[in-house]
């Protein structure tokens, strides 16, 4: 899948609702170590979901998986989850930090606040995936993300679980890519193979 | 959904300047994240054609400049939010405070009070609302006329029941509200021991000595030295053995001031000053 869109990143994003887990949970295993950038990943839940996401995804992979915190910094080798009920920020030295405003499109956290200042700060050197999911969060990042000169990849709609999401975000923008699940692990390692 | 480069990186310099000169807010140590997302949301909300605008009235409009300060600084707020804390203070921190001839409690960045009339409830369902005072302060003077009316939005009332309930509420919910139109009003008797003022924990200084200070979701739109000055601001206004008690992502942990507090309960972010 190589193409000329494909460069070296410091940050991975990954948004998703429902029907967003079960992609997760596939792409986790496959991802090489050593990679040298961060995944975010913002997924919509109810907050009595809360910690055990993190122990989910951590029992899938090596990577150190935590939820993020505010003022920390954003290290490569590290899977950052949004927490639940709080918007996740980017901050322009590339630290993390909570927001707990209004819901944005019925979420909190919502995909579009993360995508949108992570591509204010990182610019060409991002990659975000927008999933399957129910509502239109995510569009606006996404768009966000192109506009910066950001990678951004799609899932196809066609086997997503609940297309809603993915078509939103089609209609908005045209991808770099429309992925199935079973080809993001090995496009999210390739962004680690480029120098 | 609004887009976050309409109003550029320098021009947020610019309007954070005049704020400070113009009318005394200082928001030059906030979070710049944040910062960014509600000023080109406000811009955009209120359609102003260009940012030279925007600057002017909120040089020149002190009633836009109210408008502006309300939508920066995050005014949103829940009763009973985070239920197994108030669960935690129920339980562990009640009864020390009830070993208190006059109980103080300061609720710094209360916004619309939610938080104050649920402490409310609690101190009343303890028996010691009679001997408590509850001060309830924010920058924001909207938001604490509200508070003072303790009227909220009816359709909020099932997902507060149901909080209260998994905190350990035991009375029927509604029991302390009458329901009028759309709207929620308290009881009198849980805003008759409230005292609402301005106070901006950027400049502010200390103004009495609490058992229990509040300060949730306040901190994290502050830069960590903002942070220090304000948990150095918190020290010197508790108690000995007074408790401090923050949202349920922030954390003492980084301040200098963290040596002078244990915690008591480390999930609920919930400290002790012990020196
Ligand atoms: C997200 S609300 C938190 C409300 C409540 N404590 C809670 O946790 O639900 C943040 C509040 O902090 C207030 N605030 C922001 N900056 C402040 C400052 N410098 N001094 C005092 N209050 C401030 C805002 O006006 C807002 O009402």
């Amino acid at each position: 899948m190589e193409k000329d869109s494909l460069r070296q990143v410091d940050l991975v994003l990954i948004g998703g609702s429902a029907g967003s887990l079960e992609v997760i949970l596939r792409i986790l295993p496959d991802l090489k170590y050593g990679l040298p950038f961060a995944i975010i990943i913002i997924i919509h839940r109810k907050s009595s979901f809360e910690s055990t996401l993190t122990d989910l995804f951590g029992s899938r992979t090596g990577w150190l998986v935590k939820e993020a915190e505010e003022k920390e910094d954003i290290l490569p080798g590290t899977i950052y989850v949004a927490p639940a009920d709080y918007h996740l920020l980017i901050e322009d030295d590339r630290t993390l930090s909570l927001d707990f405003s209004e819901k944005i499109l019925h979420s909190r956290p919502a995909i579009d606040a993360t995508f949108q200042t992570a591509a204010d700060v990182y610019k060409r050197s991002v990659a975000a995936f927008l999933l399957s999911g129910a509502n239109a969060d995510g569009s606006a990042g996404l768009h966000a993300v192109q506009k910066a000169g950001g990678l951004t990849i799609i899932q196809d709609p066609e086997e997503a679980e609940i297309k809603y999401m993915p078509v939103q975000a089609l209609n908005k923008l045209t991808p770099d890519y429309i992925l199935s699940k079973h080809k993001m692990a090995e496009l999210i390692n390739l962004l680690g193979n480029k120098g | 959904m609004f887009e976050l480069k309409v109003v550029q990186d320098d021009e947020i310099k610019v309007l954070l300047n005049d704020l400070l000169e113009l009318h005394g807010y200082d928001f030059t140590d906030y979070s710049k994240a944040s910062l960014k997302r509600r000023i080109n949301r406000l811009f955009t909300l209120d359609r102003f054609p260009s940012f030279a605008e925007f600057r002017y009235r909120l040089m020149h409009d002190a009633q836009y400049v109210r408008r502006f300060v309300e939508q920066i600084t995050v005014p949103v707020t829940e009763m009973f939010r985070d239920p197994s804390f108030y669960k935690t203070l129920r339980e562990e921190v009640l009864p020390v405070l009830g070993t208190y001839p006059v109980i103080r409690i300061w609720h710094a960045g209360c916004a619309t009070g939610e938080e104050v009339y649920s402490m409310a409830i609690l101190l009343k369902e303890a028996n010691l609302l009679h001997k408590s005072l509850l001060y309830a302060t924010d920058i924001n003077p909207e938001v604490l006329e509200r508070a003072s009316n303790g009227i909220f939005p009816l359709n909020q009332m099932k997902q507060y029941s149901e909080n209260y309930i998994s905190s350990g509420g035991k009375q029927e919910f509604s029991s302390y509200y009458s329901a009028k139109y759309d709207m929620a009003k308290f009881e009198d008797s849980l805003s008759s021991k409230m005292i609402f003022s301005t106070h901006n924990l950027v400049s502010d200084r200390s103004f009495n000595e609490f058992q229990l200070i509040l300060c949730r979701n306040v901190l994290i739109y502050f830069d960590r030295q903002l942070q220090t000055r304000v948990f150095e601001l918190f020290t010197e206004s508790l108690d000995n053995l007074g408790f401090l008690a923050l949202g349920s992502k922030e954390t003492l942990r980084f301040s200098a001031v963290a040596a002078r507090f244990k915690a008591i309960n480390a999930k609920e972010k919930i400290w002790r000053k012990i020196a």
